[in-house]
């Protein structure tokens, strides 16, 4: 059985209805009230709350010491908020997109990653980038992308994604108070989602855990962001069918929760992951590896349902909607791989 | 604008024969380091930085102990120079456990954080913005701590030079930028490469002072360090500055240094900067006539005896190399 719980147990606080910006708002707000060695850092930060309005209120409330505009150079700001966690600070740096996160590469794979390790584990990193991606907003090819497997081959590394509120606060919560890197992938078009968050500590599941996000028989659907969103609303559709959904979202791809996705392959017989992003060389490949890897007997071949043919997110709109896995897409994808025959072990 | 010796503040004879030594030890260091190399006990590769002892020396003896320090792949001085012992810095080398990183840092990586040695990059310009945190940082909590960092004349070009240099000026940090200008970005002569050959010029378009200085005459380097050094502790922000040197070596192990003009690095070696300083002691009375010979000695027996302590010892097993990839 999964030991994966929508909420964990260490908690008597109730829920509160808030939107995923407002439990990102929340999580940040809540560390830095914790602890004045968090800071936070990036391009515009300070100003008006953000440019995705996820800081209101911190500025005034922390100061401007704790809050930090920085002028636009991601591999210096990442560089230098190391140098700020290796001296005793807990920086968390945003970048406010993630198609920025390139131009911070060298600082995250060849210094954040490999800082510990390369000084023989004298100093831990607790830092965090919170990067911002995500397409259909109609923002084109370099405001549009998630970001969330660009860095996946860094070890050294932990990274996050966050696909509604509850995993918003709880995600960046642990990564804050993580002693390790972790990036920390939030997605643009889920920022006005309503949930129930639990504002407390004792909320929180450990890093690394999956979240189950829908019990089902039928077929597991491991999905991130947008696509879990979107996953959930193609499974209540399907479910009048006949066709039950069990949904698995990850929120650590590195590490990842594989026993839990295996344990679910294991009673559905049947995987579907469903990523916005280019399949190859992504986690949604690296889930199948394993699941193939694991030996558990399927009942049909693993399906990917990703950014169509490999192709860049355009700006026009109706071709951006075509690109991007839909609930309509999903649904026939989950049918088809419900439809298939039994294969023969 | 050359630094003008007869503002020097004076320096106590026996912290000069301190820094003769320091010296001497970065020289022998290497020489020792370049023999084990071709023994096999050292691996993969170097990048010596003998010839510019003197900027290591001057530069880091400007430094507190609670200052912070980023260095890079040409870093061996700079280590010796923070107080890293030789034979911690010979195990590093041989990959044993008992080096400063255990082994997995190696030559271009060398880091301790117990005397303020954040780390050393293998990416030309990578440790100038982990040492402007570190500035930063120290400002953010309110101590005092100035970050130091060393770069090449060819770490200049990069980007994150420039973006550090801005952020640095704007925020005010605590920050000194030592550019040890070589000639030499890797094979190519700095005027190649570089559009502004005196690189203390490029503090200009920050709006913080840059100065060149003689980075053969380590009294030199120490006064314009120190300078700096208060200037960013009181307050006032970074400074960019320029060590003109030489290395006398190729950029790395495999480089012969065949592109140099003939008579180039004779020339440089009539001002190698062990010999400046001794010669400066030996006149002053100091340092007896023969007493540089007998340094030599002292020293060499040193590393000789640090060499055989650290290739005695073992490797870390790969358990335990695991445990530095995550602390949690």
């Amino acid at each position: 059985m999964s030991t994966l719980t929508e909420t964990h147990s260490g908690s008597t606080t109730s829920p509160v209805e808030m939107t995923y910006r407002q439990a990102v708002n929340a999580a940040l707000e809540d560390e830095m009230a914790a602890d004045e060695a968090v800071i936070l850092l990036g391009e515009d930060v300070a100003s008006s709350g953000g440019v995705f309005k996820t800081n209101d209120g911190l500025a005034e409330r922390f100061g401007a010491g704790r809050v930090r505009n920085t002028p636009i150079c991601e591999n210096t700001f990442v560089g230098a908020a190391l140098g700020m966690a290796v001296t005793g600070m807990r920086p968390v740096v945003e970048i406010m997109f993630s198609d920025f996160l390139p131009t911070a590469a060298d600082a995250i794979v060849n210094e954040v990653a490999k800082f510990r390790f390369m000084s023989g584990g004298q100093c831990s990193v607790p830092l965090t980038v919170r990067s911002i991606g995500g397409g259909t907003g109609r923002f084109g090819s370099q405001h549009s992308a998630t970001g969330e497997s660009f860095l996946l081959q860094a070890a050294g590394l932990k990274i996050a994604t966050a696909s509604s509120p509850a995993s918003a606060y709880a995600t960046l919560r642990a990564a804050i108070r993580d002693q390790d890197p972790v990036l920390v992938f939030e997605h643009k078009a889920l920022y006005g989602r309503r949930g129930p968050v639990v504002r407390d500590l004792g909320a929180i599941p450990p890093v690394g855990r999956a979240r189950l996000v829908r019990n089902g028989s039928d077929a597991t659907v491991v999905a991130t962001l947008l696509m879990a969103d979107r996953t959930l609303a193609a499974a209540e559709q399907l479910a009048p069918e006949g066709i039950d959904l069990e949904l698995i979202d990850p929120c650590w791809l590195r590490p990842m929760d594989l026993p839990a996705i295996e344990a679910s392959v294991g009673r559905t017989g049947r995987l579907l992951v469903v990523e916005e992003q280019v399949h190859a060389g992504g986690w949604g490949a690296t889930v199948i590896s394993h699941v193939a890897q694991s030996g558990i007997r399927l009942r049909a071949a693993p399906t990917a349902l990703s950014l169509r043919d490999d192709v860049l997110i355009p700006y026009c709109p109706p071709l951006e909607d075509a690109v991007i896995p839909s609930v309509e897409s999903i649904v026939a994808a989950a049918r088809r791989l419900v439809g298939q025959p039994v294969t023969t072990a | 604008m050359m630094a003008d010796a007869e503002r020097r503040p004076v320096v106590d004879d026996s912290r000069l024969l301190t820094w003769l030594r320091k010296m001497v030890e970065i020289r022998l260091f290497e020489e020792r380091v370049q023999e084990l190399f071709m023994e096999g006990l050292i691996q993969g590769t170097t990048h010596l930085c003998q010839g510019q002892e003197a900027v290591s020396v001057g530069a880091v003896e400007a430094l507190a102990p609670a200052d912070y320090l980023t260095i890079t792949y040409r870093g061996h001085g700079h280590a010796l120079a923070r107080g890293m012992s030789l034979e911690s810095a010979f195990a590093e080398l041989m990959g044993r456990s008992t080096g400063c990183c255990k082994g997995l840092g190696g030559s271009m990586h060398l880091a301790d954080f117990s005397i303020g040695l954040i780390g050393a990059f293998a990416i030309v310009g990578a440790g100038v913005p982990v040492a402007l945190g570190a500035a930063v940082s120290s400002s953010a909590r309110r101590r005092d701590s100035v970050a130091m960092t060393f770069l090449g004349d060819g770490g200049t070009n990069i980007g994150t030079f420039h973006e550090c240099l801005n952020m640095a000026a704007v925020w005010k940090a605590p920050l000194v930028v030592v550019v040890e200008n070589n000639l030499y970005g890797e094979y190519s002569p700095l005027a190649t490469t570089t559009a502004v050959t005196d690189i203390a010029e490029r503090a200009g378009a920050y709006g913080i002072p840059g100065v060149i200085v003689d980075g053969q005459d380590v009294q030199e380097v120490h006064r314009v360090a120190a300078e700096a050094v208060a200037r960013a502790r009181a307050g006032a922000g970074p400074t960019l500055i320029e060590a003109k040197t030489y290395r006398y070596r190729g950029h790395s192990r495999t480089d012969p240094a065949s592109y140099r003009p003939a008579g180039e690095l004779e020339l440089w070696k009539q001002r190698d900067p062990i010999e400046l300083l001794s010669t400066t002691l030996v006149e002053r009375g100091v340092l007896p006539a023969e007493g540089g010979a007998r340094l030599r000695e002292e020293v060499q027996r040193a590393v000789d005896e640090s060499a055989r302590r650290a290739a005695a010892a073992g490797y870390l097993d790969l358990e335990e190399m695991k445990a530095c990839v995550y602390a949690d």
